[in-house]
């Protein structure tokens, strides 16, 4: 009997230990959107219902759980036929390389482009991988966008016009007095979600880009421009007359973007840096929120303001999958006009396929016409060392918070960046 | 026939051993497979340059560990952590300890303060972090404080100890140890009062009859009986203390510049802020190399107690 028993348990360990049967007619999507995930499984009952084929949707929120849960995964070569990269486009390249996305190139150019004109060339740029690209991946498109979307400034209309002002400020000192008006009445300015750190480094990169332009930035990272640069002691200032000015919300440096949005939507501040995906939230929270959208005021007049922006959501294919057909043919029905409208209306988020953007609320589609001035660090040529991005984003919390000065920080930023250079050189 | 009884017995032995070995093979294999293998893993991983993803792993040899020997950001966590842990070992535990004998004695509605002081260690550090942030909120809404610290301060007349608490290099740290030992008191609180029950009431009473205050019973009889509760309290408080980190995510994000940063949190930004799972491994070891120390130099602590 115990060795019966022993064989039993030896069988179903060997069982439990190989990879799972996939069933060709289930494709697995695994995301991190909670506020989507209603929309997502009324759709994908929908999709069952047309094709016969299931499509079994896992949520894991929240995001950074996600991103480690994706890592682990394909450590373990266990990943769904469709899912998500929230990473860097070095980690997006290392998917690649690894064989863990696949390449949909074809699959966009089929029927003359039919499926790659259909959705946003920037959302597109998110999940394209140029000639030459510096991560030496072979050119293509690795995923589609299933939303865009862009980052802004947004104004309580309410607010500013009980502290005497009429309209959006249109430069950045007009903002400053805005900030100093609105305190004298006892509403705070600018609120943001700079817990996280990555939205300061947003704020930070549309004013580098305003103020010295995206080549010189690009100079930085490839090392041959200092941060001890005039240009760059500039935008590190631009941190200090916010807080000089008191523009910014209490607490703002270790707030998540969750608690902003809510200061926002209670009418706490007066301006919010935030994405369009906070259009649902605003609406969640406060209905009668009566609110506009304006781009960060400008710095240096002779350049363009960009923000990021792009592919909001994006999905991959599993380069491993057994179903890879399926998904693809999925890929391509959710990104379509009928279901791209659905889940803007569900979701108040913008569309990736241009051809839904008719039928969205009037601020998101103030979000829409900023489209053409985005930019994203993923379809930058150059990204700068994490390490180095990291002491810039601390030292950037140091000058809001009065700890050091914008011309220490730059001299950190520079030394962190001169060893990393160093290092690599070594390596090579 | 004596060899044969020799023979015998040894290999009555040797069953003996094989049965005993069989019975303790399963743990040993579990324990070599979670932790033995994982941690050899580490060690071995900590000698590379790795981003976690990719197949291409590149030896480097001690160099991750030469790095953080040099790295201030990451021994200004191990203190930060240290701090956390010095205020867990002091208020903390002599709340705990305190509270603990309040509820020794016989007092009214004991159980129901029993149930109370346990309350915070049950609930979800995330939810005890997003409770806290709530209480330490600077922001304001129509001229009146959110936050119920800061609200609390002005109806009493203290407005100007008004702060923006967690985003102040001088208090964030303080008010993340301080939600750290009122999440935790009540562990200890319980461990004490369990220890305080086993302790024999004929001693109290000899000690009042040779005269004894209340003074000189907890000094003389109380506190020499509690030692290896109290020592089995520390280590898990320093334990527990230097491992904290969820509270810190809840409550300030990605953190207050470096001065919130503590072990865990730096070899978190090692591996998702950028990506070097090597170094991330070799912040791991020397982490781990740190709570080895501290555990084996209280052992020993215990040890001498127990001898005196």
């Amino acid at each position: 009997m115990k060795n019966v028993l022993a064989l039993v348990l030896c069988l179903f360990t060997c069982i439990g230990c190989g990879q799972p049967k996939q069933d060709a007619n289930t494709v697995t999507l695994w995301h991190w959107m909670t506020d989507r995930n209603d929309a997502f499984q009324a759709l994908a009952a929908k999709y069952e219902e047309e094709t016969g084929i299931k499509v079994q949707i896992d949520l894991y929120p929240p995001s950074d759980a996600y991103t480690q849960r994706i890592i682990a995964s394909a450590q373990a070569r266990v990943l769904p036929d469709i899912y998500g990269i929230l990473d860097k486009k070095q980690v997006f390249a290392s998917f690649i390389e690894s064989g863990f996305v696949a390449d949909l190139t074809e699959d966009f150019a089929a029927n003359d482009g039919e499926w790659e004109k259909a959705l946003f060339a920037k959302a597109l740029d998110v999940n394209r991988f140029k000639e030459g690209n510096i991560y030496n991946i072979k050119p293509g498109i690795y995923g589609a966008p299933i939303d865009v979307t862009n980052i802004q400034m947004l104004y309580n209309k309410k607010l500013l016009a009980k502290a005497g002002i009429d309209k959006a400020p249109q430069t950045f000192d007009e903002f400053l007095a805005a900030a100093q008006a609105l305190n004298r009445i006892g509403v705070a300015g600018l609120v943001s979600g700079w817990g996280e750190l990555w939205m300061a480094d947003c704020f930070a990169s549309n004013y580098a880009f305003n103020i010295m332009g995206e080549e010189k930035v690009m100079a930085t990272f490839r090392g041959e421009v200092p941060y001890t640069d005039p240009d760059w002691i500039a935008v590190f200032n631009v941190f200090k007359r916010m807080a000089d000015a008191k523009a910014f919300a209490p607490g703002i440096v270790t707030k998540p973007n969750k608690d902003a949005e809510q200061s926002f939507a209670l009418e706490r501040s007066a301006f919010s840096f935030n994405g369009s995906w906070g259009v649902n939230a605003y609406h969640g929270m406060n209905p009668d929120l009566d609110y506009g959208v304006m781009m960060p005021p400008a710095i240096n007049p002779d350049n363009p303001m960009y923000i990021w922006g792009g592919a909001g959501s994006s999905f991959v294919i599993n380069g491993a999958s057994q179903n890879k057909d399926q998904a693809v043919a999925f890929l391509k029905w959710f990104t379509a006009r009928d279901q791209q409208v659905f889940l803007a209306q569900e979701t108040k988020n913008l569309p990736s396929n241009r051809k839904a953007l008719s039928k969205i609320p009037e601020v998101l589609s103030d979000y829409a016409k900023a489209m053409d001035n985005t930019t994203h660090p993923t379809i930058w040529k150059y990204n700068e060392h994490p390490l180095v991005a990291e002491t810039y984003l601390k030292g950037i919390q140091s000058i809001i918070i009065g700890e050091k000065t914008p011309e220490q920080v730059a001299g950190e930023v520079q030394a962190v960046k001169e060893r990393e250079m160093a290092k690599a050189e070594k390596r090579k | 026939m004596p060899a044969l009884t020799f023979k015998s017995s040894k290999l009555l032995r040797a069953q003996d051993s094989f049965t005993s070995f069989a019975f303790v093979l399963p743990a040993l294999v579990i324990f070599s497979i979670f932790y033995v293998y994982p941690f050899f893993d580490i060690f071995n991983l900590s000698l590379h340059e790795w981003n976690g993803i990719s197949f291409k792993r590149t030896f480097v040899g001690f160099d991750n560990f030469s790095e953080l020997g040099v790295d201030k950001i990451w021994w200004k966590s191990v203190w930060n952590a240290m701090y956390i842990t010095i205020m867990a070992l002091t208020l903390q535990n002599a709340l705990a300890f305190a509270l603990a004998l309040a509820c020794d004695r016989e007092i009214r509605m004991k159980n129901f303060y029993r149930v109370v002081f346990f309350l915070p260690p049950v609930l979800s550090e995330i939810v005890v972090g997003l409770i806290w942030r709530w209480i330490l909120n600077a922001e304001m809404q129509a001229g009146e404080h959110i936050g119920l610290l800061n609200h609390w301060l002005v109806q009493s007349g203290l407005p100007h100890l008004v702060h923006e608490w967690l985003s102040d290099p001088e208090t964030a740290l303080t008010c993340i140890a301080v939600v750290h030992c009122w999440k935790g008191f009540g562990w200890g609180f319980i461990m004490l009062l369990a220890g305080l029950q086993t302790i024999d009431r004929q001693l109290y009473e000899a000690a009042k009859v040779d005269g004894a205050n209340t003074l000189s019973t907890f000094w003389h009889v109380t506190l020499p009986m509690m030692v290896p509760v109290i020592l089995v309290v520390v280590i898990l408080t320093v334990l527990g203390s230097m491992q904290a980190f969820v509270l810190i995510l809840s409550m300030v994000g990605q953190g207050l510049v470096y001065h919130t940063e503590v072990p865990v949190t730096r070899i978190l930004a090692s591996m998702q802020g950028v990506n070097r799972f090597g170094y991330a491994c070799a912040q791991g070891v020397c982490f781990a190399g740190i709570l080895i120390c501290i555990s084996i130099f209280f052992k020993m602590i215990s040890d001498r107690a127990k001898q005196v």
